[in-house]
């Protein structure tokens, strides 16, 4: 099968095309050479299907970054039938340097100047003839936004495809210094084909940033924004998980019970109470990923991260991260899955790695549902909220503590030099697409993972056989027992161990293992925690809670993003430790002040 | 008296660069995002707090720190 390599520079639009030219069909892979996951997609073109696979954005073929060698050792191990070089034709100017670094390797490239519409506001006039006469290769005008020009491309790109690859030169590297040869090529095409205009007319992205990057308005407006976000999710959102939640419910009374109502009791049980209660607890988050992925794409796309990023910065420089880290940790207080994927964003490994490690922290909303219904439980309703309000100070404490310890072990070299785009507003098509394709990613990830929790979890609680489910007799029990050394001190007994245990593969499931193991459920079991916990005991256990380890999804997402199990584990045992350490100070200190 | 930097500039003005002092990493960065001796750069605006520098090369805006900023040498034009 022939192979087109997808290469621009980052903010061409060269993934909205990618999703424009394979539907949406594509799938995640391992090439050879190179250590992360690409993106490629099959297209039919003309009798003969071809794969279509998208590289990171680079600035520089010959650069130091991740993502520039990423692609240096794809080329080199992979190399492709066909380059097709996405260029922004509003900057022309200075992505002109890309093209003409693998032109000198001898490829096959056809080039897209998109955001063709934009340009022609800006009043640069391209002559893409022209252009294509001098650099000797076909080059096209196009919109992605749009979609005009593609049926000229598609047809160049099947054409281009019938003569054999001119093949790669041997001296890759050396060819590639040329840096003189190609500034002076560069500026003679810029001479004789592409006219810019000297002053820029004001435009709209000028008018907005004068208010939305203001010295004393920023942060404010910021937060404004990001609090409307969060508000609009779960103000969609709850209502759809009620929703899926009831008809999961329905479908398990009406279908699920009478049909397995034939096998045997324990087989029916792990089917049943084990498997699809516990993917049915996951499957209601779904309608909620799915707004956050929208909303997120919304953002990123519209240009305003980068805006978040300038505005934030300054405070999170001083705990070695950078204003891009702060936005992932907000959206984390949504679910922490997400805000971990979020970081690609980062083109340095150890920035990235040490965000990861504190986004963990962000009081997510499944923790929010364990502390609600806690509060609820232990406090009046005078206090709860400001009860509440201190795990959210509990939370960004333990995130900024975390980054001022690891920050040396993180250190990054990377400086911070990010381009501004102007803003795009997304269309209703391009967010969808974007929004599908990560929650079927997120899908296929947690669905494995959560299914081996709950069978666990499960076994666990009955097993064995002669014990009464979840007691102290069953592996679960035994587990409590064992572990007891470790959680008395700090305010935890037996049975809340057991949910803490549980808690592991996700807070959803918390209450639920409470009202299991002390065999009441919703006020009831509230008025039973109260009798047999003071203030001090559920607050200790709320803190464990709060800062150990999120979720079985966060710890997979952990692994797949890092593609490092040491540092997954750093992760498991870092959180654990601290939640500890932070519940035995707290639980310690209350009582030797006499509450 | 230390040689004018970008970092020295105030929002609004334009100078040009003269020279570009960074280790090669910093420094092909910087290049492939339009930065050379010679280009006019504008200021655009500061942030609050000693926050990045948002500054226009041609048509392109570029956010950097100001320890960044102090690399990259200017003259007023």
């Amino acid at each position: 099968m022939k192979r087109i390599a997808l290469l621009g520079m980052p903010n061409t639009g060269k993934s909205t095309l990618f999703n424009r030219m394979t539907g949406g069909a594509a799938r995640v892979g391992n090439w050879p050479g190179i250590t992360v996951e690409l993106l490629s997609g099959k297209i039919l073109l003309g009798s003969d299907i071809v794969e279509l696979i998208d590289l990171p954005g680079i600035y520089d073929l010959h650069g130091f970054s991740d993502d520039e060698q990423v692609v240096r050792h794809f080329l080199h191990d992979n190399v492709p039938d066909l380059a097709l070089v996405i260029l922004n034709a509003t900057q022309i100017e200075r992505q002109m340097s890309l093209l003409l670094q693998l032109k000198q390797l001898n490829m096959n490239i056809v080039v897209l100047l998109n955001m063709a519409d934009e340009a022609k506001k800006y009043g640069i006039t391209i002559d893409s003839r022209k252009m294509a006469e001098m650099l000797d290769m076909p080059i096209f005008l196009v919109s992605g936004k749009y979609g005009t020009g593609y049926q000229d491309v598609l047809q160049a790109i099947t054409k281009a495809l019938r003569y054999p690859t001119p093949g790669m030169a041997e001296q890759l590297r050396s060819q590639l210094e040329e840096d003189e040869h190609i500034e002076s090529e560069m500026a003679r095409v810029l001479r004789h084909a592409v006219q810019v205009p000297a002053q820029l007319p004001e435009n709209i992205t000028e008018k907005l940033d004068r208010v939305m990057l203001h010295p004393w308005l920023g942060l404010p407006l910021f937060f404004g924004i990001m609090y409307l976000l969060f508000q609009g999710i779960f103000f969609l959102g709850q209502p759809l998980q009620g929703w899926v939640g009831e008809g999961l419910g329905w479908l398990r009374g009406t279908a699920l019970d009478p049909a397995f109502a034939g096998l045997p009791g324990w087989l029916s049980g792990l089917l049943l109470d084990g498997i699809y209660n516990g993917v049915a607890t996951v499957a209601a988050f779904i309608p909620i990923i799915i707004l956050f992925f929208l909303f997120m794409a919304m953002v990123e796309d519209s240009g305003y991260l980068s805006r978040a990023a300038f505005l934030m910065d300054a405070l999170m420089a001083k705990m070695g991260l950078d204003g891009r880290g702060f936005v992932m940790l907000l959206m984390g207080f949504g679910c922490n899955v997400p805000a971990l994927m979020g970081t690609r964003v980062m083109r340095s490994r150890s920035l990235r790695l040490l965000t990861m490690l504190v986004i963990p922290f962000s009081l997510c909303s499944a923790r929010l549902q364990v502390f609600v219904f806690i509060t609820a439980a232990l406090f009046s309703s005078g206090a709860a909220p400001i009860v509440l309000f201190t795990l959210y100070l509990f939370s960004f404490a333990a995130a900024i503590v975390t980054a001022l310890l690891f920050r040396k072990n993180f250190q990054n070299t990377e400086p911070f030099v990010l381009e501004l785009p102007p803003y795009r507003f997304p269309t209703l098509r391009q967010m969808l697409l974007r929004g599908w394709l990560e929650v079927k990613h997120f899908l296929r990830r947690a669905t494995q993972f959560i299914i081996a929790g709950v069978v666990l979890v499960w076994l666990l609680t009955h097993l064995p056989p002669s014990a009464a489910p979840a007691s102290a007799g069953t592996l679960a029990g035994m587990i409590g027992s064992m572990l007891h050394p470790i959680f008395a001190p700090i305010g935890i007994n037996d049975q809340l161990t057991i949910a803490l245990i549980f808690g592991f593969v996700a807070k959803e499931i918390v209450i639920g293992s409470l009202a299991v193991i002390y065999g009441l459920s919703g006020d009831a079991l509230g008025t039973a925690l109260g009798q047999q916990l003071d203030w001090v005991q559920a607050y200790s256990f709320m803190l464990f809670t709060l800062i150990y380890t999120p979720c079985l999804s966060a710890i997979a997402t952990l692994r797949s993003e890092s593609k490092d199990l040491r540092y997954t584990l750093l992760t498991i045992l870092w959180s654990l430790g601290l939640a500890w350490f932070v519940s035995l100070v707290f639980y310690q200190g209350a009582r030797a002040l006499g509450y | 008296m230390s040689p004018l930097t970008l970092a020295h500039l105030n929002p609004g003005e334009t100078a040009t660069i003269v020279s570009i002092r960074a280790e090669e990493a910093l420094h092909q960065r910087l290049q492939a995002l339009g930065f050379r001796s010679g280009k006019q750069i504008e200021l655009i605006r500061k942030a609050s707090f000693s926050g990045p520098l948002q500054v226009r090369i041609g048509t392109t805006d570029i956010l950097l720190r100001r320890n960044e900023a102090a690399k990259i040498k200017v003259c007023k034009s």
